[in-house]
């Protein structure tokens, strides 16, 4: 059973875990994505996400399908949340179920670092000043792929 | 023909639109479209290798762009 959403709608982290829940899987693994206060050093008073719609379904769907066949028989439920969000929102969150515990832990890590680097969606943080900037993780952060890696990776 | 080009968040700023009109020869690629995009104003913006969708996919500099395909230029991505 694979789930996945962008979604406008608060996420319900609670629901996610139900919904991957079976007797026949006895690990559940849930990570969540929150909006915290700080980044970079200026307090951050809400974050506004924007995406490509249609291609982050469609990135998001693919990433869980490569999970699928990396961790066999897993259960897995992601959604991720665009609109504007407050502190503490749940932006993101990945409930993974499956009978081994080293399966569903590594299945919703997967989930997340691929969904960074992948899925088209972006975020604009709003400070305490009033002023409100794009995130570009390629320059803040350097974990990150190049976009010229990631041309590489499509060749 | 004329290719429409989505554009999204600090791009989208960039250029004051939601999209922008660029006119291609026949079996430009994907390469191509990017120099033409660079000769406009807000060109100058892009980073040195700015990521392009076409058809909701990632795709590699020598792609061929046809009429009709859905092309976007991609901000780097901050999703999480």
């Amino acid at each position: 059973m694979i789930r996945t959403a962008i979604v406008t709608r608060p996420i319900d982290a609670s629901a996610l875990i139900a919904e991957v829940a079976s007797d026949t899987h006895g690990a559940t693994s849930l990570f969540l994505g929150t909006v915290r206060d700080v980044n970079d050093g200026r307090a951050v008073t809400g974050m506004e996400y924007t995406a490509y719609d249609a291609m982050a379904s469609r990135e998001l769907a693919k990433i869980a399908g490569e999970a699928a066949e990396k961790f066999d028989d897993v259960m897995l439920v992601v959604e991720h949340r665009t609109g504007a969000l407050a502190l503490g929102d749940v932006s993101v969150a990945i409930a993974a179920a499956h009978a081994h515990r080293g399966h569903a832990l590594d299945a919703t890590r997967f989930v997340i670092e691929q969904l960074k680097k992948r899925v088209p969606i972006w975020k604009r943080e709003h400070y305490v000043d009033g002023t409100r900037e794009w995130i570009d993780p390629t320059t803040s952060h350097s974990a990150n792929p190049t976009a010229l890696d990631m041309q590489q990776a499509v060749r | 023909m004329e290719v429409r080009v989505l554009l999204f968040a600090s791009y989208a700023d960039a250029f004051g639109a939601q999209n922008i009109a660029v006119d291609l020869r026949e079996g430009a690629t994907v390469k191509d479209l990017l120099a033409k995009v660079r000769e406009l104003a807000a060109g100058h913006s892009l980073p040195p290798a700015p990521l392009i969708a076409v058809n909701q996919e990632y795709a590699a500099p020598g792609a061929v762009i046809r009429a009709g395909d859905e092309v976007a230029l991609i901000p780097p991505v901050a999703g999480g």
